[in-house]
């Protein structure tokens, strides 16, 4: 990973001094609580204790970097992963992914995961009655580039039913997971689309608690990066945890 | 102006598909000469195994240097091909396992050297937001006595969590996400 002229201007504010420039914590008020009885497997797997503050340290400022890691060419393309096209409404999601100060997060990996278009997943456990799709195995990855940006191409997810609450289903989503600079950084997530008519029923989307929040979770159409007479296309950005320190400005 | 972060959001039940722990159980051969095996069973309130759990771990190499741009202290060497990065889902007993080192000292607050540690994510259906602690060795008695952040937990039992257990040539690192027995938890 090749460090910006900001990034490196961070590290020598880190490591000169005996402290470390650790994350800010405002992520506590953002994430859902642990324990969130509506969604019914909270209750026997969420901590009851308070949780301990961990100071920041060398330990949690930094974590793993993958970009020396190979991502295949059609990793990010779950519509090519396979002998034929999956059925489903073809979409691009794309997105950037910034730092709690607006600045990008470069050369960071993103994987996606999601159901086929008619809300199965290729998975042991899945036992929802839809069928699978041999040409869609729902999972993508790959790297910020230097603006932040991702993108994929994908199918729309379909609805699932599950089994928290009597005709209890899913809102459509994609799961996204980050890892951003820092152990501290780590956030797994869900995209959801706009207008979906099952959230008011779904308790993992409503475990966020403030509905601005939950707004941010929500992705949006976005014509501009659609693809005439070929695809449709949302934007989901993302915001990581930003840095204690102040940042430098840019020139 | 400062952005508000994504909420958290669990990875549910299927996140074997999307989060490949292929190879990376492994953070070294287990022909290395340091490699440890380090293990454990992950249980929920009730007592029950959680067998689709995902753990993750982050680790300074054995010289106590993290493979990090942020980690400048070039007087200490990198070791080619260790990342520091592990995942492991658990299996159909909870259990999760990897073959790593153990690694060396870091600095802490104020420039003291931290007992050895390892930092672990731990994600999982009924997991809205993941849970992070840390892994400390059994056989680093007086820095384990010395270090901060174990020092900063009140309640001995709950300190005790931290530490693994050395077994029949092998760490174990159970972790309890609820009741009495329940693992310390850190907000990070």
């Amino acid at each position: 990973m090749t460090l910006g002229r900001e990034e490196s201007q961070v590290a020598q504010q880190v490591t000169t001094g005996s402290e470390v420039v650790g994350y800010r914590r405002d992520h506590d008020a953002v994430d859902p609580p642990y324990l969130h009885p509506d969604y019914v497997a909270t209750r026997t797997r969420a901590p009851k204790r308070p949780l301990i503050p961990l100071p920041h340290t060398l330990s949690e400022i930094t974590g793993p970097v993958y970009g020396h890691e190979r991502i295949g060419e059609l990793d990010h393309d779950l519509t090519r992963q396979h002998e034929g096209e999956p059925l489903g409404e073809r979409i691009i999601v794309s997105g950037r992914v910034l730092d709690g100060d607006g600045r990008p997060v470069r050369n960071s990996l993103v994987e996606i995961w999601q159901a086929n278009s008619a809300g199965r997943y290729p998975h042991q456990v899945d036992r929802h009655p839809a069928p699978l799709d041999p040409n869609f195995s729902g999972a993508g990855r790959c790297l910020t580039d230097d603006d932040g940006s991702y993108r994929f191409i994908t199918v729309k997810p379909g609805a699932y039913p599950w089994k928290n609450h009597p005709n209890a289903w899913r809102a459509a989503h994609i799961h996204v997971s980050l890892f951003g600079p820092a152990f501290a950084t780590r956030l797994v997530t869900q995209m959801y689309f706009p207008g979906d008519p099952l959230f008011f029923q779904d308790p993992i989307f409503h475990s966020v608690r403030d509905p601005r929040d939950r707004e941010r979770m929500i992705s949006g159409f976005d014509l501009e990066n659609t693809v005439p007479e070929w695809a449709l296309a949302y934007r989901f950005d993302i915001v990581l945890r930003g840095r204690e320190a102040t940042p430098i400005e840019e020139d | 102006m400062a952005l508000m972060p994504t909420p958290s959001q669990t990875v549910g039940p299927f996140f074997h598909i999307g989060l490949s722990d292929d190879g990376r159980a492994e953070l070294v051969s287990p022909d290395d000469p340091d490699a440890i095996r380090l293990w454990g069973t992950v249980f929920d309130g009730t007592g029950e195994p959680v067998d689709d759990a995902l753990i993750e771990i982050w680790q300074a190499n054995r010289a106590g240097r993290y493979a990090h741009p942020e980690d400048t202290r070039e007087q200490i060497p990198l070791e080619d091909g260790f990342a520091g990065f592990g995942r492991c889902a658990t299996d159909t007993q909870g259990r999760y396992e990897f073959i790593t080192v153990k690694p060396g000292a870091v600095p802490g607050l104020g420039g003291a050297l931290q007992a050895p540690h390892i930092e672990m994510s731990v994600f999982a259906r009924g997991l809205l937001k993941r849970v992070a602690t840390r892994v400390y060795f059994p056989d680093e008695v007086e820095a384990n006595e010395a270090d901060q952040v174990l020092g900063s937990i009140a309640d001995p039992a709950e300190r005790g969590t931290l530490v693994a257990r050395g077994e029949a040539g092998a760490l174990r690192f159970d972790i309890h996400l609820q009741g009495d027995q329940q693992t310390a938890f850190f907000g990070v």
